[in-house]
This record gives structure tokens, sequence and C-alpha cells, in this order.
């Protein structure tokens, strides 16, 4: 790469004027030490490993395209004809299905946890009251502890929310939402708690002087202030709660035959690879991946520098 | 002004926290309080049993082994991780040859990043069905199809992966390292992006080797981080639930050929679930709490040094 700015985005020190090649054939000599040896050595270990990501996830897509017979055969076999119709296949068996519910989950918490969190994060940061430390520190212990110690009685909690309403529950929608939201919440609020307090004042104060309300001066000066910083964490919660199988494994099981199956897409993809193994129908089963790795794929190819930066500044506050 | 504070606060602050202690807070605490009962998880009666289920969990050598499995995850994921993001992280940010004033990675940096970080979006679900393919044993799994292919392995006795008992949790390793590493690589880029130039510039003019550069500067300005990353990984270390209930053989949340990947986590699944010992799950989500909390303390006091400013 010799431009002057490669795509990460680091600028590369330009050349001072003056005779470009005197000092350079020396200067380059003395940091190119180990030599060729050191050199071919780590330049061949990125590109194997980057050979190791990417030749999986190629066999996985090209694989849905062979028949049983040729995936249980060998690994390189190459597909006999190129029809879709694993694709349909697997599209039927409940990817579509899956696909919406976790569609359906994902709006709801993401949208709710970004509100939610925001809310509570602002006004523990701008806000002096009594209270105010305790309710911070509550909510940043709880990013510390795993999930797993609240697991058994969160079943149980989950499923007397039912009682009360059929809308809430095992198995629903919102309920699953509501667990997604208050087990996001600490990290968010964490997060944005320090973002907010990092915002200058001046604006939010010359908003109220002209009479704005608490909550109009929040809606409409602070969150497009805090746009970054949202951003980031709404992506960290994105891919969180995208991913997310402890949860709905224990919390979205068809409880009774007639139940409605409302898996998301990572424990009906688990299904379905369970069901594989009987079934015999695993070009169904690549096909369901691909289909599964697709969408993803893509949002991360067009946004991978703010996914990147989101999810790493996330990690460094 | 004052006089329109409170209310704003209470409403903005009530249903984030009435949710949070509802569906978080209480259940964190309702699990200690199960933890010194009997209690079955279908039935409505529980009695007190005080430590009993401790010392029964101590006593447990399935619940041992998985302790020791989770304990072999926190030594090797985070030192294997850590030194390959290190590694390629160095490479990809200043480990490149000079053209243009010493300091920049090696051709194709950009591409390295995009590729080794996409594990990381990939659900998990994807990873076990794609690692389940991999790891087939017979040779139409990728892994034994390469090795039969190099003439590593005899293809009529291929190696059996996930069912083999000393392979088995080598195998999860394997899936933690391969996806774990590019989000480490794409945070400690982050942080070396921060590291002054002209650092690297002043220790390139007197001289300094690539390696000493690494070992002189860039590690111990990213001492931070690499700390940072070490509790997570140590975090992720006591879970591996969802790799090893999918992956591994075995009738309820996997567990491998006789508990030889087991992990506190499915045994906890496994007793609550499918044994219905609510209590007892409840004491081995205490420990597995307990063991965390010390973890980070530990990991956060042993690796402590001086704060560099730069």
């Amino acid at each position: 790469m010799t431009t002057k700015t490669d795509e990460t985005g680091t600028k590369v020190p330009a050349q001072r004027g003056g005779a470009p090649g005197a000092g350079r054939g020396a200067k380059e000599a003395r940091f190119a030490d180990g030599g060729g040896v050191l050199n071919a050595f780590s330049h061949g270990f990125l590109a194997l490993w980057a050979l190791m990501i990417i030749a999986p996830l190629v066999w996985i897509v090209i694989s849905s395209f062979k028949t049983n017979a040729q995936i249980g055969g060998s690994a390189w076999s190459w597909p006999a004809h190129w029809s879709f119709e694993a694709f349909a296949h697997a599209w039927d068996r409940g990817i579509a299905n899956y696909f919406l519910n976790t569609l359906i989950v994902l709006v709801g918490s993401v949208t709710l946890t970004m509100l939610l969190g925001a809310m509570a994060a602002y006004v523990l940061a701008r806000y002096e009251f009594p209270g105010n430390r305790i309710i911070y520190y509550f909510f940043v212990a709880g990013a510390m502890f795993p999930v797993y110690l609240a697991l058994v009685p969160l079943f149980f909690m989950v499923k007397n929310l039912g009682d009360i309403s059929p809308l809430l529950g095992l198995n629903s929608y919102l309920g699953l939402i509501l667990v997604y939201v208050a087990y996001s919440l600490p990290f968010t609020v964490f997060f944005l708690y320090s973002f907010f307090r990092s915002l200058p004042t001046a604006v939010h104060e010359a908003a109220m002087i002209d009479g704005c309300s608490h909550t109009r001066a929040f809606f409409q000066v602070m969150v497009p202030m805090a746009k970054s910083g949202l951003i980031s964490v709404g992506i960290f919660n994105v891919l969180g709660q995208w991913n997310q199988y402890l949860l709905p494994v224990t919390l979205m099981q068809q409880q009774h035959g007639g139940d409605p199956d409302r898996s998301m897409l990572t424990q009906g993809l688990l299904n379905l690879a369970q069901q594989t193994g009987y079934a015999s129908d695993f070009p169904a089963l690549f096909a369901g991946m691909t289909i599964a790795m697709l969408p993803v794929l893509v949002v991360y190819l067009s946004f991978q520098r703010q996914v990147q930066a989101g999810l790493t500044s996330a990690t460094l506050k | 002004m004052r006089h329109r504070k409170y209310p704003f606060i209470v409403g903005f602050l009530i249903i984030p926290v009435v949710l949070y202690v509802v569906l978080v807070i209480w259940p964190y605490l309702q699990t200690f309080g199960y933890s010194l009962t009997d209690w079955s998880g279908v039935s409505q009666t529980m009695h007190f049993v005080g430590l009993q289920n401790y010392t029964k969990l101590f006593g447990d050598s399935v619940f041992l082994a998985a302790l020791e499995h989770n304990m072999l995850l926190l030594i090797v994921l985070p030192i294997a991780t850590i030194l390959l993001a290190l590694f390629f992280a160095f490479m990809l940010n200043v480990g490149g040859r000079g053209g243009t004033g010493g300091v920049q990675g090696v051709r194709g940096a950009a591409f390295y990043k995009v590729v080794f970080f996409f594990p990381q979006v990939l659900s998990v679900a994807i990873l076990s069905v794609l690692f389940q393919a991999v790891y087939r044993t017979d040779d139409g799994g990728l892994l034994n199809g390469v090795l039969v292919k190099l003439g590593l392995e005899d293809a009529n006795h291929p190696l059996q992966w996930l069912s083999d008992p000393n392979l088995t949790l080598w195998c999860i390793v394997g899936v933690l390292i391969w996806s774990g590493v590019g989000f480490y690589l794409v945070l400690f880029s982050a942080a070396m992006q921060n590291i002054p130039k002209d650092i690297y510039e002043a220790a390139l003019l007197d001289g300094a080797k690539r390696t000493q550069t690494f070992l002189k500067i860039t590690l111990p300005l990213l001492w931070e981080t690499v700390q940072t990353a070490w509790v997570y990984l140590a975090i992720a270390a006591m879970d591996a639930f969802a790799l090893v209930s999918t992956m591994t053989p075995g009738a309820y949340y996997g567990g491998g050929p006789n508990n030889h990947s087991e992990v506190m986590a499915t045994y906890l699944m496994r007793n609550f679930i499918t044994f219905g010992k609510a209590g007892y799950a409840c004491a081995m989500g205490v420990v597995i709490f307990f063991i965390t909390m010390i973890l980070s303390v530990v990991s956060l006091r042993l690796t402590r040094r001086e704060r560099i400013e730069f």
C-alpha cells in the first residue's frame, strides 16, 4: 500500500521534501530485520488464518448445492448440478418462520433497550437526587454477573408473568423482549452514562432557559448530540441479542402441543440440525445456514467500520 | 426549574428500574435462597437443607470434571487468543516495512481485518452447525477431508473429533479461538491506533528492531487493553454452554462421551431442565458466580501496573 492513507483510516506520514531516495534504502534495510524468513512466515501465517476463516464458509455454501450422497461421500466432491432446490426446502422447513420471529423480537428489544437505557443513563448522569449512586451501581453490578446465576428463578418469573397476561410469559414475543431488554440494560446504561457525562452542558442549559421541558430537552437536544454513542451501543446490542442462545432456549420452548413455534433463528437452526440427523437432508441444512449467514454478511460488509468501531469503543470504556 | 425536576426523574427511571429489578436483580437474589433448598422446580414444596447442595456438589464427580474443564478453558483460551490477536494486530498496524516513513501495516491489512473479524458476527448457532460439518467423523468432514488429502491421516480410520474423549474439549477450544481472535485483533488495533506515531519513528531512528519495538513500545502501551481482553475471555471461558451443549454428543445438553467435554453450565441446565433439581442447579449458579467474581478481581489485581500516559 503506497497511498498516503490506507482504508483503515490511519495516517501514514507523508514523505518530507528533499531527496526522497537518499536515506530510504538504509532505513528500510534496518527495519526489515529478520529479513525474508520472518516476513514470509508472518505473511504466510496471516494468509493461512484468512484461509481458515474463508474456506469453511465457502465450503458450506457450495455444499448447499450438493446432494445428500455427495455430502456423505467426500468433502471434496463438487456439486453435480447447480439447483436452488435445497434453499426452497430450508425455507419451507421453518427458516422463514424463525427469521420472522427473530426480527419481531429484535426490533422490539433493541428499540426498547436503547430508549430505556438512554433515559436511565441520562437521568443518572445529569441529575442530582438522593439514591442516584445506588441505582447506578445496581445497574453496573448486573453487568458482572453470569446469567446462569439467575436462570432458574428467571424461568419461573416469566412463567408467572404469563399467568398475569397471556401476552407475556413463556414462549411469547413480549416476554422474551422484556427479558432481553432487562439483561441488556446494565451494559447500555454503563456505557451511555459515561457518554452523557462527557457531553457539553451549555446547549442543554440554553434549551432549558428557552423554556424547554426536561423531556423535550432530552429528546430534541441530548439524543441528537449523543448519536455516535447510541449507534455504538445499538450495534453492540443488536449483535449480542442476535447471538443469544441460552435465554431463548430456556424461555422460548413450546409449552404444549398446540403452541406456535416461536423459536429464534439460533434455536431453529440447531433444531433443524438435530432433525437432519434423522431425515438426512443435509443440503437443506447447509442452505438454511447460507440463508442465515447472508443478511449478516451483507450488513457487516456494508457497515464493517461502524461495527468494528462500535464494538471496540463499547468494550474499551 | 427545580419544582418540575422530580416528576421527570421518576418518570424516566421508573420503567427501566422496575424491569431490571423484577427480571434481573430479584432472580439473582432468589437463586441464593433456592440454592439452600431441595426444590425440584416443578412442585410447590421445598425444604430448607442448608448447605447440603454445596457439599453434594463438591463430591459430585461430574461437576468436578466440569469445573476442571472450565479451568482448562480459563488457562488456554485467554493465552492463545490474546497472543494470536496481539501478533496479528502488530503485523497489521505497525509490522509492515516502512516505505513511507516506517510505520504502517503489512499489505492488505484492511482486507485481513474484515475477514478475521467476520466470525464475530456469525451467531453461535451458525458456528455450531458449521463446525459440526467441519468435524464430521467420516471423510465428508472438511477437517478429515483436508487431512486425508494431505496424507496426514488414514482414510479408513478418520479421527473422531467430537466423539473422541481426548479431543472433544479441544475441538470446542478451537472453535472459541477461531471465532474470538478477530474481535480482539480489532480491539488491540483500535488501541494501537491511539499510540502516537512519533514514538515508533523515534524507535526506528534509534535502530530498534521489529521485535524490540513490539516488546518495548507496543506491549507496555497496550497493557490496559490486554487486561480488559483477559477479563472478557475469562468470563467467556466460564460459559461455553452454547457450543458444548449443541456440538458434543450427549442426550441432554451435550457433555461429550463420558462427560469429557462437560462444562458447569451444561451440567447446570441438565440438572434444572432434565433432572428436575432446581435447588441443586441454583447452587451451581452460585458457584459459577463466585468463581467469576474472584477471577475478575484476581486477574485485575495480578496484572496491575503503572499507568503510562501518552
